[in-house]
């Protein structure tokens, strides 16, 4: 175990910002591609069940 | 009914879509599940690095997402080569399904690079040679993207894309000679741009176990990305509309 | 041989072409002068440093004017189907886009090239600097022209066409910017420009190669 208490934790040796800036960035794509891809096919499927616009 | 599989019978789109479908969520577990081990290894068991602090951590996700970066160019534009050879539409698909991911893992590189930068050399961005290159490699991305979304004719778009891709990969090497070269020249700094700790072999391991957990998860969004584009492409083959009438079903 | 003679042919008429729109033709050259005057104003008059950045702005701009008339080098050849007309020909779509980026060239490549000794002066950059900036460009310019071309099939016919050629060009272009502008800087520093030049030299002979392969491809996926 490297970490005393939950301040040295998050403090990271006064490099918080930094190493928790990255992984916050890392973290925040890595759950917005999902749910963008996510939604992509939804569209795709409600598409397919009630198109819009002409018939093909 | 012997069902054998042959070289192409994962390349129908029908075949494809149910067999992602399936893997999708496994890919996520195993991806939520070797990112925490790395994340525990990273940060609990590697020691502090004694030049650079706690600031060092960050390469778990930097060099991991750098990898991801530079492999998935170079498997975007063998997918569009297959699809460009074989007049594979599925092939097509994956590779355009490929490019979102790899211009984000592309910033994330550069954007944790300039995070670890930031405490260890003393600024946001340096120009150096793998930074430099990493952001003409998320030019080369965006081009990609750029070019197969504004040809509206899906069959020229597939194949202008794809012979972009290729030309990328062939001037990836000459970029990055050049910007070495370039780099070496004008750093007339003491540092060592290439600082990165002697890496410990728990530091090693939890940045492969990173990388495993980024490839598990490119998997699962890439399969995703593909999905949605084949419901987009295929929407009227006779398949889609069986699914869609299940679905239909099942919700009633 | 005809294959020579439908480069003659295509480079005559397209200069031809060229000469009645000549405003068209001076708009990259007007350009080039007025982006690289904009530097100083943006940076200070201060010689030392300009003399300094001179080089990189010099290419960088030329980069940028070179780009500048790819629209329009397939553009209205697609429009009124005299490119389809000359893809259906038994001619080497090779030589021909070939021909068009010499075309292009000439007419935007050799001016940059003619003018680029008075820019050099406005930064008071000495007579070696001047001569290697030149030398460069005169190896660089082609290359330009030859992946320009290459865009500029790529997306024939798109919207905003010829910011996407700015996108996918530029990137590749790097390297000659790299040894280009590096050239001058040896000479700055009493070294021999001879490795930069050579390796402008040596792209110069890969993409003279591999861009009209590449852009008798993206022509035919444009006009299939």
């Amino acid at each position: 175990m490297n970490w005393n208490n939950l301040e040295g934790f998050i403090s990271m040796g006064g490099y918080g910002l930094y190493v928790w800036g990255s992984y916050a960035m890392v973290l925040l794509w890595l759950a917005i591609e999902p749910y963008a891809a996510w939604r992509r096919q939804r569209n795709a499927q409600q598409e397919i069940s009630n198109p819009t616009g002409w018939p093909q | 009914m012997s069902t054998s599989i042959k070289l192409f019978t994962f390349a129908a789109p029908s075949t494809f879509y149910k067999l992602s479908g399936y893997l999708i969520p496994w890919l996520y577990c195993l991806s939520i599940a070797v990112g925490l081990t790395a994340l525990y290894v990273g940060f609990f068991i590697a020691p502090t690095d004694a030049t650079q602090g706690e600031a060092y951590r960050i390469i778990f996700v930097h060099v991991p997402a750098a990898w991801m970066s530079m492999v998935l160019y170079l498997v975007m534009a063998m997918w569009a080569a297959i699809g460009w050879a074989f007049n594979a539409r599925l092939a097509y698909m994956v590779a355009r399904a490929i490019a979102p991911t790899g211009a984000i893992f592309t910033f994330l590189a550069l954007w944790t690079g300039a995070f670890w930068g930031k405490p260890t050399w003393g600024t946001w961005w340096v120009w150096d040679a793998r930074l430099t290159s990493e952001l003409i490699l998320l030019f080369l991305y965006l081009g990609y993207m750029a070019l197969v979304e504004s040809i509206d004719d899906v069959r020229r778009s597939d194949k202008a894309g794809a012979l972009l891709a290729l030309i990328g990969v062939v001037n990836v090497p000459i970029i990055y000679f050049s910007v070495r070269w370039w780099s070496t020249l004008h750093q007339g700094a003491t540092i060592s741009m290439t600082a990165a700790p002697k890496m410990a072999s728990t530091m090693l391991t939890a940045m492969l176990l990173m990388t495993i957990a980024f490839w598990a998860y490119a998997f699962a969004v890439v399969f995703m990305r593909t999905r949605a584009i084949i419901l987009e492409r295929e929407k009227n083959m006779g398949w889609v509309q069986f699914l869609s009438q299940q679905n239909k079903r099942k919700k009633q | 041989m005809m294959s020579h003679n439908i480069m003659t042919l295509l480079i005559r008429r397209d200069l031809r072409l060229a000469s009645r729109r000549r405003t068209d033709a001076f708009l990259p050259v007007v350009f080039f002068v007025v982006a690289t005057s904009l530097f100083p104003l943006g940076i200070g008059p201060e010689t030392n440093t300009l003399r300094q950045i001179a080089p990189g702005i010099m290419w960088v701009c030329a980069l940028l004017s070179a780009m500048l008339s790819l629209n329009t080098l397939y553009a209205s050849d697609h429009a009124d189907g005299s490119l389809e007309q000359l893809m259906l020909s038994t001619h080497s779509l090779f030589l021909i886009a070939a021909s068009k980026a010499l075309t292009h060239w000439l007419i935007t490549g050799l001016p940059l090239i003619l003018i680029s000794p008075v820019l050099g002066i406005l930064f008071d950059m000495h007579l070696q600097a001047v001569a290697t900036l030149t030398l460069g460009l005169l190896l660089g310019t082609p290359i330009l022209s030859l992946l320009g071309g290459l865009g500029a099939a790529l997306t024939l016919g798109v919207r905003n066409g010829g910011v996407l050629i700015l996108l996918l060009i530029l990137p590749l272009c790097i390297p000659v910017l790299i040894f280009g502008a590096g050239a001058v800087s040896a000479v700055d520093a009493g070294l021999s420009p001879r490795a930069h030049l050579s390796l402008i030299g040596a792209f110069l002979l890969l993409t003279s190669l591999g861009a009209p392969l590449a852009t008798a491809s993206a022509l035919r996926i444009a006009e299939a």
